[in-house]
């Protein structure tokens, strides 16, 4: 047990106590109970730095399964203390922005808080977690808790149909990742990420190892919102605010890049995981740009933001993850420089996407609408709120001197980097790399310079909104102002967090790339000489400020060049597709009719036991032990045979009845000449009472239906009877063939007078040897009495339903 | 092969019986064919005992004995009156 361990489960003891406390300080707004709980994991994790830096990192163990390896070992190195720090930090200014955001009479707090707090606990989980296992329950917990979070306002449509979406998408994901831990440790023997990593050279030829990597990558990419599974997050803004900001910018969908980054240590040095995840972060990052740029709503061009920053950060990972196959060379530095800017973009787009989630927020909240087209003119009635929207979106554009510049340089040094590499076709279309993120930074400073001039810019246009805009109050600020102020630190003095954060990350996502004592070189600076990327970044401000002058007129940039979300569609109309299909199906087989599904059985019957009797060639027909055939046994078989086959032609439903009775009474004759008189006895009286209740049944048959005609001739009918006859007397023919070991029944005969005191054997054996069975007999026979009993008195009638 | 010969004649019988139950126009025609087929029964089994020197199945002679009576009573109550039991009111 370490500190560790209770620092996880703090947020989850806090969503136990939320309600408690609510009840007890009813006055207090439920967000400031719940403050300090990630201000002390906040103020903790910092304290975690300096000792792991000096210390290594921190691990320990409690047992959960261990029969199973499944064990709750938590590990803090520098990649999950940057998360840490994070999911604490962010979480601390969301929690304070979210006391001032959401309405303490108006909304349900403890419900919210709840959520909010089993989501922090799951998210920290997660990035502490060394144990797949503990992994995968806390990043299905994270899934939960978003859902719950997503459709906090229920009663809207929307908020439930982003949850329901965003769930399935998540989930569907996370079972992928499930099969791929799985598979890993089918390779392995071991759940721990780090032993894992031990025997990361050993595995990379099993042949598990693609579908483990494709399998993780698709619950990595479906978490992370990367093409073409990024379709739950514009809808995920249906949530509040403080929830998008936190969730579907700084938090959640960040722990599929974790993820990735995690797993790079076992996975790099493959070219698939290299094309996949940077191409697939290139496709993303563009796409979502592009879609970013269409976007009215304020929200849902942040999330198309969101979408296409992840897709950078995924790519730049990918890249980094090259440089695992330079092990021991001046090459390793030099494209793990694509992992020093994964980890500082990380950094950077948790901050500056935070302040304009909330900032995106406080307009909603001051004008109630977020929708770009209504909106306008708010720079002299929003100062605050247009500064901090101004320096987190020229942060996101990449201008400097905000932090969005720095990481960007590193964004396009990295991309410029990979086109030497000279392994996996890179030589071929290495250079398209540089080309995509260009054109996707173009994209992105386009829509960012539209964030914040047509909300703030522009002509005012007060009377369309529906309240009187104003600043926001003082509270709802500070969150903003607190991550806007860490823009403009992290852009001038970008090395405070160099060896602090970024090195020991750096160093846990490439693990024995550096020999002991070692560490990369983390030197980010603001000015960093005549470079093309700096050619390259002035190329994107001047297209990108042409493009946005002319926006209003160039095609590229209104007309949807696809016309509506076809992904969105297909997701739609595949899932109505699989509703209609399967409804469709259940339909075609699920008739209502009794004969139908007697079919089925049949046919399962025959083809079941048919197969088994030829795949086993258990088929033997062995006519030794049978005894001869006497005369009259020939007779009344003769006689059993006739009267069975007429009731199938017979026309008239007494005539048939009759014959069963007929057949009845020659099986009680088969019991005579087989010599169980007790059998005979009982078949005759029951034959009786069975033909008499029949004749019932006949008489009070309903005039009209009457229908006394002949059964009507189907030939698939007349197939299966003959084949469950077949089969059955083959069955029986070989099993009585066989007999591989004696009867018991010759105990019975022997000990009935000796140990029972009656010579005769059935009744013995019936209320002395196997009484139970008779006495469950007696049961099913009293108990059918009174059913009958019942259904004939208790005629229930209740508006319309037919009862009895 | 006396006894043989019996029970080969009381098959007979019992067959020609039941050609007059299938083919019957009416109801009591089979109804009596049923009875007759009965009394054939008991007489078959009897032989049949003694083929086997049993008396284990004299039971039976005397339950079928009692059940085609009872069910040509019911049988006749039914064509005559149309129910087998009548409610006492």
């Amino acid at each position: 047990m370490v500190i560790l361990h209770l620092a996880i489960i703090l947020p989850f003891i806090f969503a136990l106590l939320a309600p408690l406390l609510n009840r007890l300080l009813p006055r207090v707004h439920t967000g400031w109970l719940m403050l300090p709980v990630p201000v002390v994991l906040f103020a903790y994790m910092l304290s975690l730095i300096p000792v792991i830096r000096e210390q290594g990192d921190l691990e320990g163990t409690i047992p959960w399964i261990p029969s199973l390896g499944v064990d709750f070992h938590v590990y803090a190195d520098g990649l999950s203390l940057l998360f840490a720090l994070l999911i604490t930090g962010i979480g601390s200014l969301v929690l304070l922005y979210s006391i001032f955001y959401l309405d303490k009479n108006k909304e349900k707090l403890v419900h919210f808080y709840v959520y909010l707090m089993l989501f922090m606990g799951a998210m920290f989980g997660l990035v502490m977690s060394d144990n797949l296992m503990v992994l995968y329950s806390f990043w299905e917990l994270t899934s939960i808790s978003s859902f719950l979070l997503i459709a906090f306002w229920h009663k809207r449509e929307k908020s439930r149909y982003g949850a329901l979406k965003s769930m399935v998408i998540t989930v569907f994901g996370g079972l992928a990742m499930f099969a791929g831990f799985l598979l890993l440790y089918v390779m392995t023997g071991t759940f721990s990420i780090r032993e894992i990593m031990g025997d990361a050279s050993a595995i990379a030829n099993h042949a598990l190892f693609i579908p483990a990597m494709l399998l993780i990558l698709l619950g990595a990419f479906t978490k992370s919102a990367q093409f073409p599974f990024h379709i739950w997050l514009p809808d995920a803004m249906e949530a509040p605010t403080p929830v998008s900001a936190y969730l579907h910018s700084a938090t959640m969908v960040k722990a599929g890049i974790y993820l990735v980054a995690r797993m790079s240590p076992i996975f790099a040095g493959e070219a698939l995981w290299l094309w996949l995840v940077s191409g697939l972060g290139l496709l993303t990052l563009v796409y979502g740009s592009y879609r970013a740029l269409k976007q009215v709503d304020l929200k849902s061009m942040l999330a198309f933001s969101t979408i296409s920053q992840l897709g950078l950060i995924m790519s730049l990972f990918g890249l980094g993850s090259a440089a695992a196959l330079y092990t021991g060379t001046a090459q390793a530095e030099f494209y793990s420089k694509a992992t020093m800017a994964a980890v500082f973009h990380l950094l950077n787009h948790a901050i500056f996407k935070g302040a304009l989630f909330m900032v995106v927020g406080i307009v909603d909240h001051e004008t109630g609408t977020r929708d770009i087209r209504k909106l306008g003119g708010l720079m002299s009635v929003m100062p605050i709120t247009f500064t901090i929207a101004m320096i987190g979106s020229f942060s996101m554009a990449g201008i400097p001197p905000f932090n969005g510049f720095l990481s960007k340089e590193m964004f396009f040094t990295a991309m410029l980097n990979i086109r030497t590499m000279e392994l996996f076709g890179m030589e071929a279309w290495g250079t398209l790399f540089p080309v995509i993120a260009w054109v996707a930074s173009i994209f992105t400073f386009v829509y960012s310079m539209l964030l914040v001039f047509r909300t703030f810019g522009g002509k005012a246009q007060f009377d369309k909104l529906e309240k009187k805009p104003h600043e926001a109050p003082l509270g709802m600020l500070i969150s903003p102002v607190v991550l806007a102020t860490l823009v403009i630190v992290f852009g001038l003095f970008p090395n405070l967090a160099s060896y602090s954060l970024i090195e020991p990350a750096m160093a846990a996502v490439h693990p024995g790339l550096l020999s002991p004592g070692e560490q990369f070189m983390v030197s980010i600076s603001l000015w960093h000489g005549l470079t093309i990327e700096l050619f390259m970044t002035i190329g994107v401000a001047t297209v990108g400020i042409l493009l946005f002058l002319m926006h209003k007129r160039t095609a590229v940039l209104n007309q949807p060049l696809f016309a509506k979300a076809i992904l969105n569609r297909s997701y739609d109309g595949g899932m109505r597709m699989m509703e209609r299909l399967s409804g469709a199906i259940t339909r075609v087989y699920m008739t209502g009719s009794i004969r139908h599904y007697l079919i089925y059985i049949f046919v399962f019957l025959i083809l079941a036991i048919g197969m088994t009797l030829f795949s086993e060639d258990a088929l033997k027909v062995d006519t030794t032990g049978f005894a001869d055939m006497t005369f009259y046994e020939a007779a009344i078989l003769i006689a059993l045979v006739l009267s069975s086959v007429s009731v199938l032609f017979v026309t008239s439903r007494l005539t048939a009845i009759i014959l069963t009775g007929a057949v009845g009474y020659l099986v009680a004759l088969f019991f005579v000449i087989f010599r169980a008189p007790d059998l005979a006895l009982t078949q005759l009286s029951v034959e009786t009472v069975s033909v008499a209740l029949f004749l019932l049944c006949f008489y009070h048959l309903p005039k009209l239906k009457k229908e006394l005609v002949s059964l009507r001739f189907k030939l698939g009918n007349f197939i299966i009877a003959l084949g469950v006859g077949t089969i059955m007397t083959l069955v029986a023919l070989s099993a009585s063939g066989t007999r591989p070991f004696q009867s018991i029944s010759h105990y019975f005969l022997e000990n009935s007078y000796k140990l029972a005191g009656g010579k005769n054997v059935v009744n013995v054996i019936l209320v002395d040897f196997r009484g139970f069975d008779t006495m469950f007999e007696i049961v099913v026979l009293g108990i059918a009495s009174f059913g009958i009993y019942s259904m004939i008195r208790l005629k229930l009638k209740e508006d319309g339903a037919e009862g009895g | 092969t006396v006894l043989i010969t019996a029970l080969c004649i009381l098959m007979l019988a019992i067959l020609a019986n039941l050609y007059r139950v299938v083919k019957g126009p009416s109801s009591a025609d089979r109804v009596i064919a049923l009875d007759s087929v009965g009394i054939n029964l008991i007489a078959s089994i009897a032989v049949f005992s003694v083929l086997l020197h049993t008396h284990a199945f004299f039971d039976l002679i005397l339950l079928i004995g009692i059940l085609s009576f009872i069910g040509t009573i019911a049988f006749a109550r039914f064509i005559e009156r149309g129910v087998v039991i009548e409610r006492k009111r």
